[in-house]
Parts: structure tokens; C-alpha cells; sequence
């Protein structure tokens, strides 16, 4: 059996959140009545007038700027013509051999810790297509009769980047999505919403014999909404191009559909006639020439980007490398984390209260529909790390003040006070409460005289069961031994 | 300067179901044009660039300041079939794209 390589690579599409449409003064907003938000420029009628964003051209310079690209000093708009109704023009304004940023790379974090630098071919502005929704029972487009579209989103200004086939495994693909989503988020760009479409990718896919050069027969795949179906997806496609090569079969270059449900990939249309789109200059548009003072201003004012912010956490801050990854993803945890620390709290469990309780809860605030109105913020976590740095909390109790502050946004102080969460270190209170406890459990305490270290646990439970979860279970660990050897 | 027009290629990519007649006449016509266009070059020196636009301009944008769009009616308005606030088009053959 041959040895095979994996080759992939992959096209991302990225709505910008601007406030407006890429080429008109329509409103650039999700979720809107059909149809409500255009004008003669996006719905194409004959005479209007295309014009540039800038604030679009402004990030996707920042985009290039970010990815290492070279940011071309002459850029053109072109038309890409085709037939199919999502366009009302006929045709997508977008850039063919002139794309505003050339070149760059992303460095990516691999699950395995490494770090592998992926290429960038191009990063090019375009306008986003209307949404069109089939209009058979059934949703499948060969049985419906007729299609329905709403041009709300037609003109949205999208950034597409184009990656180098330089990854080697569906994993590396996903690592390389996550890392993409998490440098677009940190610039505000766009709310990278894989779920809402305001971030797309599509893969191309093939594979060869390993150590030779040529690529193999691609193929392109479409429709994965999620890092999870982007991973799934081309693995399922690898080991449907494998097996057919291991079985002599030929491979076609084609488009294939993810269809989530059946975890498949499924034929859309058959590629052997490249489509002729026609590009030519788009005439409305003069040329991009950014001129060079700007894209500096543009550099200067870049944000941390997500790798140099993980190295900083992990080594001027001490957080844990896996730490430091799960809080970068996101930028609303990341701005917490910042403000908590800049309120002088410790970092490392200011991160870890971020990162998995408050993550946690609002987890679960998600799923239950819940307020999504952030009801916890710096100050909270700073008391939580210094109050049971001090002894006041124990690690259940800052828990439960943390969920009753998520619920309520009530000082941590005030919470303590009020449930009585503060812990018992007090050796005379406690020592109460522990004879108590051996009193009502005489024959584990003697089975701890005769040698059974386990049964400690069990009493300290016991403890603190009592105490109403308020005693400090070192302290109830140290009175019980010091009562048992008497 | 005789140029070859693929008059049944530029027919499909345009939608048009032309008569053999009218594939002789056009297939000429837009040769014609093809030359026409072509006698630039002949005129312009080395020393003229190619560029796709009359007026040496760049660098023109908006700012990003919404302005009110049209009424949904007024959208819809020259639609040949509606529904539900959208466009209704034919059934869409994604071979077509």
C-alpha cells in the first residue's frame, strides 16, 4: 500500500460589520425584514453608482497588515459575470488580478503544542450575494419550482483570503480556521458568526503519493458552518479520495456539498467546464492606491494580535499554555481578563475562574435561553481571587458567590455576607462543629484509629456538611487528625 | 485584423438561443467590433500604458454612514413575481451558474 499526503487548503469568506454596504449607504445588518435594506446600487438598477466603503478598504488593509501581506500600491475592482439570481446585476463586484493584500502567512497553533506557519496567497474585497431560499417543501433545490430572494445582504462588503495548500490534515485545517477566526476577532472586523454566516470556508482537497510534488485530482467542498463539520468534512473526504485511489478508481475534479446530517459529502456539479466568468474592470470604480502614511497608521494602531497575546499570558503572566489558548479565543473573556488583572488581581486564577466556572455558567445561560446581559464583570473576579487567596472563601463557596453574582450582579462583599459563605477559620468555631461530627460518626473514627487513612476524607465531608459549606477543609482536616490522636 | 469569434460560446455565456442566420450575421458583426477596438493599439504608442478607465482617478470612496434604504414595496416593485417580501424567481439549476 502506497503512502499518501494529505494537501489541503482553504477560502474563507468574511463579512465585514461595517455599518454599511460595501459600494451604498444601505444599512449592513443581520436578521432584518426581507428586502428592507437596499437601494438602486445593491438591487443594480441601470444608472446607479457604485462607491467604495472606506472603512472597508480601511479593514481589509488591516486584515493584510495583520497577515504579514503585502499591501498593493494599485488595486482594481472587477466584475465577475454570471448567471444566477442571487446578484440582481448579474454580476459580483470583486478582484481578479489585482487583489488589495499579496501574500502573508498565519502562524497556527497545532493541538499537539507546535506551531506551523501556513502561507496566504491573497486576500481580496468583494460584495456579498442575496440569500435565496427554495421554495419546495421538500428544501431541495431539484424539486423546487421556484426560488425566493431577498437582496438584504447583496452588497454586504466581504474579504475573502485565500490560503496556500499547506496543510497536511483535516486537524491542521480546523487549527488553522480557529486561528483565522481568533486574529479577525481581535481586530474588529467582522463578528466571525460561523453559525450566522458572517464567517464561511470552503476547502480544497486532494491527495498524493507521499515526497512528490504534483498535486492530486482537487477537490473543492462547500457548506461546513462550523470548525466541528470543517474537521469532519475533509475527514470524511480524505478517506473517500483514498479509497477509491487504494481501489484503482479515477477521482474527477468537481464540487462537492457537506450535507451535515448524513456526515457525507455529496456531488454538486460537475467542474469539467471551468466557468467563464468574464472579468473584466469594473469601469464605475477607480482604482485602490492606498497611499503609504495610511497603511502605517493603519500597522500602528493593530491590536495584540491573538499568538503574541497567548506568549505574553504564558510567559510574563504564568498562565498555562491551554489557559492562555481558550482565553484568547475569545475577546469578550480576553477584555475581562485584562481588566481583572489591571484591578491588581493574581492572573493565573483570575484565568481560571474566567475560563472554565463563569465560561461554564454562561454556557448554561445560553442553552437556557437565558439574559445574555454580562452581569459579572472585573471587579467581581478580582475579589473572588483575593478573597479566597485570604482564606474568606473556600473554593466552594467563591463558587457559589460567583453563581449567585452571574445571576444577580450583586458585589462579591455583599454576597458573602448575605449567604453566609464566609469560610470558618476561626480554630475555636470549627473545633465545635468537629466534635460534633466525631460524636454522631464514632465508628469511623475508630476505624481511623485502627489505620484507615481513607476514612479522613469522609469525615472532612462530614465537616463541612455541618458547617453549611463555610468550614476551611485544611483547618477540618488538621482539628480531626489532632482529635483522633489524642 | 481578423479576429475568430466563437459565436456558439459567446451565445451560451449570454443565454441566447440564436438562429443559424442570425450566428453568421453577429458572428461578422461583432469580428467588426473586435477590430474596431483593436485599431487602439495601432495608435497608441509604447509609451501609452494600457488602462481600463478615460480619467486618471483614484482613491474615491464614501464614508460609512448609513443613509435610509427604499420601502420593500418600491424594492419589489419591478418584480415580475413576489412572495413573502422576496423576489421570486425561476427554479434555479445550479448547473446554470
Amino acid at each position: 500500500m502506497a503512502e499518501w499526503e494529505t494537501v489541503i487548503g482553504l477560502e474563507c469568506h468574511v463579512e465585514l460589520n461595517t455599518r454599511t454596504k460595501m459600494f451604498c449607504a444601505c444599512h449592513n445588518e443581520f436578521g432584518a425584514e426581507p428586502n428592507t435594506l437596499t437601494c438602486p446600487v445593491c438591487l443594480g438598477h441601470p444608472g446607479s453608482l457604485p462607491v467604495p466603503n472606506r472603512e472597508a478598504i480601511t479593514r481589509i488593509v488591516k486584515v493584510g497588515v495583520a497577515l504579514g501581506s503585502e499591501i498593493a500600491p494599485h488595486s482594481l475592482f472587477h466584475r465577475k459575470n454570471y448567471f444566477y439570481p442571487d446578484m440582481p446585476k448579474n454580476y459580483q463586484i470583486s478582484q481578479y488580478d489585482l487583489p488589495v493584500c499579496v501574500g502573508g502567512h498565519l502562524d497556527v497553533e497545532l493541538p499537539d503544542g507546535s506551531t506551523k506557519r501556513v502561507g496566504i496567497t491573497r486576500v481580496h474585497m468583494e460584495e456579498d450575494t442575496g440569500k435565496t431560499s427554495h421554495g419546495s417543501a421538500s428544501g431541495r433545490i431539484h424539486e423546487a419550482e421556484s426560488a425566493l430572494i431577498d437582496y438584504n445582504r447583496a452588497g454586504v462588503p466581504l474579504v475573502e483570503c485565500v490560503s496556500e495548500p499547506d496543510m497536511r490534515a483535516p486537524e491542521e485545517a480546523a487549527a488553522y480556521l480557529r486561528e483565522l477566526r481568533g486574529l479577525l476577532d481581535s481586530l474588529e472586523v467582522s463578528d466571525v458568526r460561523m453559525e450566522e454566516g458572517s464567517l464561511r470556508c470552503d476547502a480544497n482537497v486532494s491527495v498524493r503519493a507521499a515526497g512528490t510534488d504534483a498535486l492530486g485530482v482537487k477537490v473543492e467542498i462547500k457548506n461546513m458552518n462550523s470548525v466541528r463539520s470543517l474537521e469532519r468534512a475533509l475527514t470524511f473526504e480524505v478517506d473517500r479520495q483514498l479509497a477509491a485511489l487504494e481501489a484503482g478508481e479515477p477521482l474527477v475534479q468537481e464540487t462537492r456539498h457537506w450535507d451535515e446530517d448524513s456526515g457525507t459529502t455529496k456531488t454538486m456539479r460537475s467542474k469539467e467546464e471551468a466557468f467563464d466568468y468574464r472579468y473584466f474592470p469594473e469601469p464605475d470604480i477607480p482604482a485602490l492606491e492606498p497611499e503609504e502614511a495610511w497603511i502605517e497608521e493603519i500597522r500602528r494602531g493593530l491590536p495584540e494580535l491573538p499568538r503574541a497575546r497567548r506568549t505574553r499570558y504564558a510567559e510574563e503572566l504564568g498562565l498555562k499554555a491551554e489557559v492562555a489558548r481558550v482565553l484568547v479565543a475569545d475577546r469578550a473573556a480576553t477584555s475581562l481578563f485584562e481588566e481583572t488583572v489591571a484591578l491588581g488581581a493574581e492572573p493565573a486564577p483570575s484565568a481560571n475562574w474566567i475560563t472554565q466556572d463563569l465560561a461554564g455558567l454562561r454556557k448554561e445561560a445560553v442553552v437556557a435561553d437565558a439574559a445574555a446581559e454580562p452581569t459579572v464583570g472585573p471587579r467581581h473576579i478580582a475579589d473572588l481571587v483575593a478573597l479566597v487567596a485570604d482564606g474568606t472563601l473556600s473554593g466552594a463557596g467563591a463558587k457559589r458567590a460567583l453563581e449567585e453574582a452571574f445571576r444577580s450582579g450583586a458585589a462579591i462583599a455583599d454576597i458573602v455576607e448575605n449567604r453566609g459563605l464566609r469560610q470558618v477559620s476561626d480554630a475555636g468555631e470549627l473545633g465545635a462543629v468537629v466534635d460534633r461530627v466525631l460524636a454522631e460518626n464514632e465508628d469511623a473514627a475508630e476505624k481511623f484509629r485502627a489505620g484507615n487513612e481513607s476514612v479522613i476524607g469522609f469525615l472532612v465531608g462530614q465537616v463541612m456538611k455541618a458547617s453549611g459549606g463555610s468550614a476551611n477543609p485544611t483547618l477540618a482536616q488538621e482539628l480531626l487528625r489532632e482529635r483522633l490522636s489524642r | 485584423m481578423a479576429v475568430e469569434i466563437d459565436i456558439d460560446h459567446v451565445a451560451r455565456l449570454a443565454r441566447l438561443a440564436l438562429t443559424d442566420e442570425e450566428k453568421t450575421q453577429l458572428r461578422s458583426q461583432l469580428a467588426l467590433i473586435l477590430e474596431h477596438a483593436a485599431k487602439v493599439s495601432e495608435v497608441a504608442a509604447d509609451d501609452v500604458p494600457p488602462t481600463a478607465y478615460a480619467i486618471p482617478r483614484a482613491n474615491v470612496y464614501r464614508e460609512d454612514t448609513p443613509e435610509p434604504s427604499i420601502p420593500q414595496a418600491e424594492a419589489l416593485a419591478n418584480a415580475p413575481e413576489r412572495e413573502d417580501g422576496r423576489f421570486k424567481v425561476p427554479r434555479i439549476v445550479e448547473a446554470d451558474r
